[in-house]
């Protein structure tokens, strides 16, 4: 069955057990109209999801366990973090650490009274009323998923972790849902990692909205180094309030397929966005990014720096667009996507997209597509390091600004390892 | 120590060198001069191994055994070193990171365990002091927005951690005023031993009141048309170029 009839006949079978009912209902009605996009839709021209789309997948796994051994090599551990892992968008609380006094950790559906009370309120708000097919899906269907409440004024005192683990005999499409609500004057760090721990093919959706009030700091760290048979559509929305901070990463280096939809709402003045990605990969993968910054209001500043390397015959899109609203005066929007191709099958679709209706505004967008240097090259190896190694020190030093920004040291480390795996170098080079 | 025979090389229809013949032994320090265009930074590119340029005709020996299908970074283990003409600027790796990258590469090559941390610090310190060179130089990214001088002061200071057998300086002298240049000329003066070997190409005879060389040659058209002593430098500086190249010339005709 083709994954949108699946969805649908799950949906209707399951819907009594669910939450937000007519919310949900709206949005398969929506899903069952629309359907999934095709490569006519403009927006996924050059990600063609039909063969995923028709493939057949399993709604539900049939395994439900997983040790902390096998989850101990995808998370930070010198670090103290709070950690929250899912099996197959089933929470483990025997494998997670989230009793935290001052904030509120937990899934959407075990919240408490007085935090469903926040979750009715947020769950949903920063998405659009009229989502795409992804964004209806999880709306109609997503049940478990990541819940992370700072009240005012709490600065989470360590990092939390999210792991969405999948594990399962056959194909599987997973959905997970995260909803993190960040008060005035509040901090969180976190970062978040879809992983999966068995053979077979895994489709996931993902949705995560991210409220940022007043002169709150987040930063949210996504790690995407899932093995070969992994697919996901990644969705972020960040609403922003006033003088407030909100960072995304994205650091993409495995997954068959992923696609990244990453949007920003600056719903108060003088605030600051910023999304940074690497993207690092190979054989027969592809990561597309879309970003979208909507300036609704004015003096807000959003920043956007993404580096691609792609080997092989990997294939990146990178589609940035940037929306300045006729109210949003004296905006500052910066965009960059650099890329560099290591081979002549290797591509890169990019695409900065303007979109500027205020006229005092500083916006600039910049892209570059190249190869390493060659003359860099000879100089590296001319002092004696192999043609690997300086291939790689180029590309560290490439990625260089985006590694700086991150503030867990931890994980800075773990991806300057990942990075030198992926390239097949020993080497991990503190910069 | 550096043995080359009838060198031919360039870039597809182009021949820049054309038919090169030097011996280098250790302890001596030979200067190579000529003017622009004559083919002296690619005759140190050739040796150093840099795959731009083809290889048409004759041989390059390094104690004893030919290097010609050698990478750059092996005939980099065997010690031999290139001071470039233009250093590239390689923004995101600092000094610091490439030289131990460097030294441990090298090592590593040679099957010994990495520099200890305190050890190598030492050593970039040490060479710091002998050249001259400010605290913060390490932690800037490599060659990014330094002056001329800078950079070439950057060669030297690899050079000086690396120690090499065979240093070839491609006019290191360029872009240094006559302060850092005697600073430089004397960190090479004090990294000779009798068991290791220079070629100073440059311009100028300026550098060889510093750095004295035991012999001359002048390159020209991708030919050393003159060898000589350290005389046949003040000569090219009282008289220029076009004396020899009209030697030259004549004899072709
Ligand atoms: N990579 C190259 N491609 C084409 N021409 C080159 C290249 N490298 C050098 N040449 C040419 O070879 C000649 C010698 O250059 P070079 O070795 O740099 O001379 P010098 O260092 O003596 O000034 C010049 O005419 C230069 O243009
Ligand atoms: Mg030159």
């Amino acid at each position: 069955m083709h994954l949108k009839e699946k969805l649908i006949s799950a949906f209707d079978q399951s819907l009594d057990q669910l939450s937000f009912q007519q919310r949900r209902k709206e949005s398969m009605e929506r899903l069952k109209q629309d359907g999934f996009p095709t490569i006519r839709n403009e927006e996924w021209k050059y990600t063609n999801l039909q063969p995923l789309l028709k493939k057949e997948f399993e709604l539900q796994a049939s395994i439900s366990s997983i040790t902390l051994e096998e989850i101990n090599e995808y998370i930070l551990k010198d670090t103290d973090t709070y950690l929250m892992v899912f099996l197959n968008g089933v929470f483990q609380p025997n494998l997670s650490s989230i009793s935290c006094q001052k904030a509120h950790i937990s899934t959407i559906k075990n919240a408490n009274e007085e935090q469903q009370k926040i979750i009715e309120k947020y769950w949903g708000s920063c998405l659009p009323k009229k989502g795409d097919a992804f964004v209806s899906a999880n709306n109609g269907l997503a049940q478990e998923g990541a819940f992370v409440y700072l009240p005012k004024s709490v600065v989470l005192d360590k990092p939390l972790q999210i792991v969405y683990a999948t594990k399962n005999d056959n194909a599987l499409f997973t959905q997970t849902r995260s909803l993190v609500v960040v008060e005035e004057n509040a901090q969180v760090q976190i970062t978040e990692r879809h992983q999966n721990f068995s053979d077979s093919e895994v489709f996931t959706n993902a949705v995560t909205e991210i409220v940022v009030k007043q002169n709150a700091i987040v930063d949210f760290y996504k790690i995407q180094n899932d093995n070969f048979k992994c697919s996901i559509v990644d969705n972020t929305w960040v609403n922003q309030a006033n003088n407030c901070n909100c960072t995304v990463d994205t650091f993409s280096f495995g997954g068959k397929m992923v696609r990244n939809n990453l949007t920003f709402s600056m719903l108060g003045e003088h605030s600051e966005s910023n999304m940074r990605g690497i993207t690092l990969i190979g054989k027969d993968q592809l990561v597309d990014h879309h970003t979208l910054v909507d300036h609704l209001v004015p003096n807000c500043l959003s920043n956007e720096l993404y580096k691609g390397i792609y080997d092989h015959n990997a294939k990146g899109v990178f589609n940035g667009k940037v929306m300045v609203h006729p109210d949003a005066q004296k905006t500052n929007a910066f965009q960059s996507n650099n890329n560099l191709l290591l081979t002549d099958d290797a591509s890169i679709d990019t695409k900065p997209q303007l979109e500027i209706y205020a006229d005092d505004v500083a916006c600039s967008h910049g892209c570059t597509i190249g190869q390493l240097d060659d003359e860099a090259l000879f100089y590296l190896r001319a002092r004696g390091i192999p043609k690997k190694e300086a291939q790689a020190m180029l590309m560290y030093a490439f990625a260089n600004d985006v590694l700086n920004n991150i503030k867990i040291e931890e994980l800075k480390k773990k991806l300057n390892l990942i990075i030198a795996e992926k390239i097949g170098v020993e080497l991990a080079i503190e910069l | 120590m550096l043995k080359i025979k009838g060198l031919k090389a360039g870039v597809e229809d182009n021949n820049i060198l054309k038919g090169i013949d030097l011996q280098v032994n250790k302890g001596e320090i030979h200067a190579i001069m000529g003017p622009n265009g004559s083919g002296k930074s690619t005759l140190s590119s050739v040796i150093a191994g840099k795959e731009e340029y083809e290889v048409e005709g004759g041989s390059i020996e390094f104690d004893g055994t030919s290097i010609m299908d050698l990478s750059p970074e092996e005939r980099a283990h065997l010690g031999i070193f290139l001071s470039f003409q233009y250093p590239v600027e390689i923004p995101g790796v600092s000094v610091s990171n490439f030289i131990k990258t460097s030294i441990n590469e090298t090592r590593k090559a040679k099957g010994l365990e990495p520099m200890p941390a305190g050890e190598l610090l030492k050593l970039m310190r040490e060479k710091m002091e002998l050249l001259d060179i400010k605290k913060g130089f390490l932690s800037r990214s490599l060659n990014q927005g330094f002056s001329g001088g800078e950079k070439k002061r950057n060669e030297i200071f690899q050079l000086a951690t690396l120690a090499p057998k065979l240093a070839i300086l491609d006019e290191t002298d360029s872009g240094l005023d006559i302060d850092a240049l005697k600073i430089v000329a004397n960190g090479i003066n004090k990294l000779r031993t009798p068991e290791n070997a220079t070629i100073v190409i440059t311009h100028y005879q300026r550098l060889l009141d510093y750095i004295v060389p035991d012999f001359v040659h002048v390159l020209y058209n991708g030919r050393i048309v003159k060898s000589g002593t350290k005389e046949l430098a003040f000569e090219l500086e009282a008289k220029g170029y076009d004396w020899i190249i009209k030697e030259v010339e004549e004899q072709c005709i």
